[in-house]
């Protein structure tokens, strides 16, 4: 698998000689729905490198806060600033998996066809990345099946591939092992694990403590739309500073 | 009158006979209905998926109009082409009146709403599942589109047979841009109100369970292609 990744998942600030787009710096950051303060002042940067878990209970505002770093929703206060100023390259060189990903319905392989047509993908070496990411995620032999019609763990896998198929510099991952069980959920952490080796910048939210130490090699901890401690994750997980974020770890966060 | 046993009889006896003079009739009914149903999925297809991607100032006007136009009289869409297709109208250089290509015209401008309208719905829909996903992966607003209406392939068969069991069942356009000549612009609808006039109920009655029983076979074959295709890709 590793063979697999080192030969296509060249990093992506390699491909085609084209300039990085991180580090991402998120400064004064608030978002608002409907008179609610769903974000607070969110300020931090994200550097390539470090596989980042955006950890905090239900309702934090992790998948907001995704969505606003992704481009899918523009902050109401603060800044959202990536190095490159090409919207078209910070667009092209990003990709999101969705915690209830949308397939289209079409074929697997389609799927991954889609969204390399859409980057202007040579007909030979999409067939080339098809294969590749299906092998990758141990789908190779669903190729021909209906997307639609793949099982719950199965949809997740074929999400994280055509997310890897455009070979992202950056992919967030939202919750993308929350509907998933126990066995698909270690094969998801796996293939996470190798695209941030394979030179990725991965940030992934959850929930889940369990993930989050196996991970994560740098926490940002939110609660209620407000950032409350960024550090490495060892750390974190040692000794955090806030006392949120240490009734969080020992389970005794009040709802 | 014969009974309803009498009347099945004939139906079934005109549709093994199968005479000429039938299926000239047939074969026009199906012609003209089918390829403008093809003509109105394609506009209904494209104005329904534009007004469901895009806002635009007064787009809210335009869906209340279409889906007043889904109801649309065939009688007076029938005497709009009229009037553009005679001698003394807009079109009339053209020579259309009491032609195929003017009943064609006047059941493509009845079926359009109907398929744009309901298209609408279809894609909106999809819209609020898709657009968060499609705008990840990088897609444009004509890209989305394209995709949405393929996505939603299924649904706008359904769309398309409602199209044409509007399109195949109305008699008042046809009769008034076609003339309802016998070898020229005769349809199954036409048919049967001539029949109907002259007295002739079996008969009349008769021709509306072939139109019925075509109707039934042409919705079974979508139907069909449609569930396996639903099977396979969920």
């Amino acid at each position: 698998m590793v063979e697999v990744i080192d030969r296509y998942a060249v990093p992506a600030c390699a491909a085609g000689g084209k300039p990085d787009i991180l580090p991402l710096r998120l400064t004064g950051v608030s978002f608002e729905a409907a008179g609610h303060c769903l974000l607070d002042d969110i300020s931090f940067e994200l550097e390539r490198g470090p596989l980042t878990v955006i950890l905090g209970p239900n309702g934090a505002g992790k998948s907001l806060l995704l969505k606003i770093c992704h481009g899918l929703l523009a902050p109401v206060r603060g800044e959202v600033d990536w190095q490159s100023t090409s919207k078209l390259l910070v667009r092209s060189r990003q990709a999101m998996v969705f915690q209830q990903p949308v397939l289209l319905r079409r074929s697997v392989a389609a799927n991954i066809d889609y969204v390399l047509r859409l980057r202007g993908v040579a007909k030979q070496e999409r067939r080339q990345r098809i294969e590749a990411c299906l092998q990758l995620a141990g789908l190779a032999h669903l190729e021909r099946r209906g997307a639609r019609v793949l099982s719950g763990g199965e949809r997740q896998k074929l999400a994280l591939a055509r997310a890897w198929a455009v070979h992202p510099e950056i992919v967030f991952l939202d919750e993308p092992t929350a509907n998933i069980d126990p066995t698909a959920t270690l094969f998801m952490e796996s293939l996470i694990r190798q695209f941030s080796r394979a030179g990725t910048k991965v940030v992934l939210t959850s929930h889940d403590l369990g993930q989050a130490r196996r991970l994560a090699d740098e926490v940002l901890f939110l609660h209620q739309g407000r950032l409350l401690e960024q550090a490495p994750a060892r750390q974190f997980f040692d000794g955090p500073e806030n006392p949120l974020a240490r009734a969080f770890i020992q389970g005794e966060l009040p709802c | 009158m014969q009974g309803l046993g009498g009347v099945l009889q004939t139906a079934v006896q005109m549709m093994l006979e199968l005479d000429d003079s039938l299926l000239e009739i047939i074969v026009l009914s199906l012609r003209v209905s089918l390829t403008a149903t093809v003509l109105a999925a394609v506009s209904g297809f494209l104005l329904g998926a534009v007004l469901a991607v895009w806002r635009f100032p007064g787009r809210g006007s335009i869906l209340v109009l279409l889906n007043a136009l889904m109801g649309l009289p065939p009688v007076v869409v029938g005497l709009m082409v009229y009037l553009l297709l005679s001698r003394a109208g807009p079109l009339g250089n053209l020579g259309l009146l009491f032609s195929e290509s003017a009943m064609i015209i006047a059941q493509w401008l009845l079926v359009t709403p109907l398929i744009a309208a309901l298209t609408q719905q279809i894609v909106a829909d999809l819209m609020l599942e898709y657009r968060e996903q499609l705008l990840s992966l990088g897609t444009s607003r004509w890209t989305m589109l394209q995709t949405l209406l393929w996505e939603g392939r299924f649904s706008l068969l359904t769309v398309m047979l409602a199209g044409f069991g509007r399109a195949i069942s109305e008699v008042g356009a046809v009769l008034i841009v076609g003339g309802n000549i016998m070898h020229h612009t005769r349809v199954m609808t036409t048919a049967i109100a001539l029949e109907t006039s002259k007295g002739n109920l079996t008969i009349a009655l008769a021709l509306g369970m072939v139109l019925i029983a075509l109707a039934c076979l042409v919705n079974a074959a979508v139907a069909f292609s449609k569930a396996y295709a639903e099977r396979a890709y969920g």
